[in-house]
């Protein structure tokens, strides 16, 4: 039975363990943000043994390139971008610790199988309610690459920031299941 | 003759960019609002009262409905009797983009070369422009802001004539299949039909700026629009693609004449953020 689970970051393996797939998450405390072009900069200080700009363990990363914010605002709006294209990328931060990621789309093999090995969950956020959920976003300051813009490194402070598990540690799989249950041949 | 002064047409472009990005066409939140009604997965409804609220709360407080403004393409049909004076057309409206994105603080999501650096270009232009001259003494702009995920999962392809209709139908529902969650469900799915190589890709978009609801004016092609939106809304994928009951808002078909040797075919996938607004100067 979906459960909806208040959650603080960071994640430790327990917390991440737990997750089964439908479960809705208020998200709270602190996540990071990058997309494509961070990504690629930060695999690549993998592949060459150098420390990352950020500590990711234990961390969730929200695949995220927000509006510019209005003033008074902490962020302009912000919804997900479709996560496959961070596919090639993410078992290597989640091999150094990431717990979480945050998106929308199904992710691919690659992934799940990190997500199996190390304990990592992946969360659906709704594509395209982006007004509505930089309300859940309190606080954001650019931490890593201020060059790449909307791309830049982000620390965001989150308060019930609405997401559902969409794929879990388990290998469960939302999207199948669902299209499974209500796909009409 | 009729004279226009490049400095209108800069701030029509301006106000449309903002528009198009803050305020959700009517015909769209009604199709969301039906789409509600038939949804039956938990996930897929609260999803969409979540799409529908957000669409308040970019109106009223003029923010992006979407992070992604978009790539800025425009659709001018220029009437042969008008001189633009004071500035080069192109010019004008890539400056209206300028102005727009910066003044409506919307994303800046163009880069400057598509493959090697990849550097933004900060200010969300170039813009796409197609241009039309037509009879008469007006111009109108059609801006249609495209964001990167469900254009990403557009295609074209070169089908031959033996293919046949059926064939059409087949390559829509199995691009649509086949994109899943990627393009934000529900989606509009533009489908071009004839025409040459570009020209096909162009069908499609344009098939997108027609209201929802809307069908072809020719009843044949209107049974086909019919026939994959119903076809497609059984895939199953439902809002999100976390599975439901509502995958597909519309389907629009546009043709054009082709080759005898030819049948070629697009899809431009539009995510639920249908987003167009036009003026007339």
């Amino acid at each position: 039975m979906a459960e909806t689970i208040r959650l603080q970051t960071p994640l430790s393996d327990e917390d991440v363990k737990r997750l089964k797939i439908g479960d809705k998450v208020l998200l709270n405390g602190i996540i990071y943000t990058g997309r494509d072009a961070a990504h690629k900069r930060l695999v690549e200080l993998i592949d060459a043994g150098k420390d990352l700009p950020v500590d990711i363990r234990g961390q969730i990363i929200y695949y995220v390139g927000p509006s510019p914010a209005k003033p008074g605002k902490p962020i302009g709006s912000a919804g997900p971008t479709t996560s496959y294209r961070m596919d090639p990328y993410a078992p290597a931060l989640i091999a150094q610790g990431l717990k979480g990621m945050i998106g929308k789309g199904p992710r691919g093999e690659g992934v799940v199988e990190a997500m199996k090995q190390h304990g990592a969950v992946y969360l659906g956020a709704v594509g395209g309610a982006a007004a509505l959920i930089a309300r859940a976003i309190k606080k954001a300051e650019v931490v890593a690459y201020e060059d790449l813009g909307p791309e830049a490194i982000r620390r965001l402070e989150v308060e019930d920031l609405p997401v559902i598990v969409a794929q879990d540690a388990h290998g469960g799989d939302l999207f199948r299941e669902g299209v499974d249950r209500y796909r009409q041949d | 003759m009729r004279e226009v002064q490049a400095q209108q047409i800069t701030g029509a472009v301006k106000n449309l960019c903002m528009d198009a990005n803050f305020d959700l066409g009517q015909d769209v939140v009604e199709s969301l609002k039906r789409s509600l009604e038939k949804e039956e997965s938990p996930s897929g409804k609260e999803i969409l009262e979540m799409i529908l609220e957000n669409a308040d709360i970019a109106r009223e407080e003029r923010l992006p409905i979407c992070q992604d403004t978009g790539f800025a393409v425009l659709f001018v049909e220029l009437g042969q009797d008008v001189h633009i004076v004071g500035g080069q057309f192109e010019e004008a409206v890539n400056e209206g983009v300028r102005q727009g994105y910066a003044e409506g603080y919307l994303r800046k999501s163009i880069v400057d070369d598509p493959v090697l650096e990849r550097k933004n270009t900060t200010d969300n232009t170039p813009a796409v422009i197609h241009t039309r001259i037509v009879p008469g003494e007006q111009i109108r702009i059609v801006f249609a802001p495209k964001g990167g995920g469900s254009e990403n999962m557009s295609e074209v392809k070169m089908m031959k004539a033996a293919d046949g209709i059926d064939g059409v139908k087949d390559f829509v529902i199995d691009k649509v299949s086949r994109s899943g969650g990627n393009p934000c469900p529900p989606v509009v799915v533009g489908v071009g039909i004839g025409g040459t190589f570009e020209k096909v890709a162009m069908l499609a978009k344009q098939a997108l700026l027609r209201p929802l609801g809307q069908r072809h004016p020719d009843a044949r092609f209107a049974a086909v629009e019919e026939e994959i939106l119903e076809r497609v809304n059984r895939l199953g994928i439902g809002p999100m693609g976390l599975g439901g009951r509502v995958s597909v808002l519309d389907v629009h078909l546009e043709v054009f004449p082709c080759h005898i040797a030819s049948m070629p075919v697009a899809v431009n996938m539009q995510c639920h953020a249908a987003r167009h607004k036009e003026t007339v100067i």
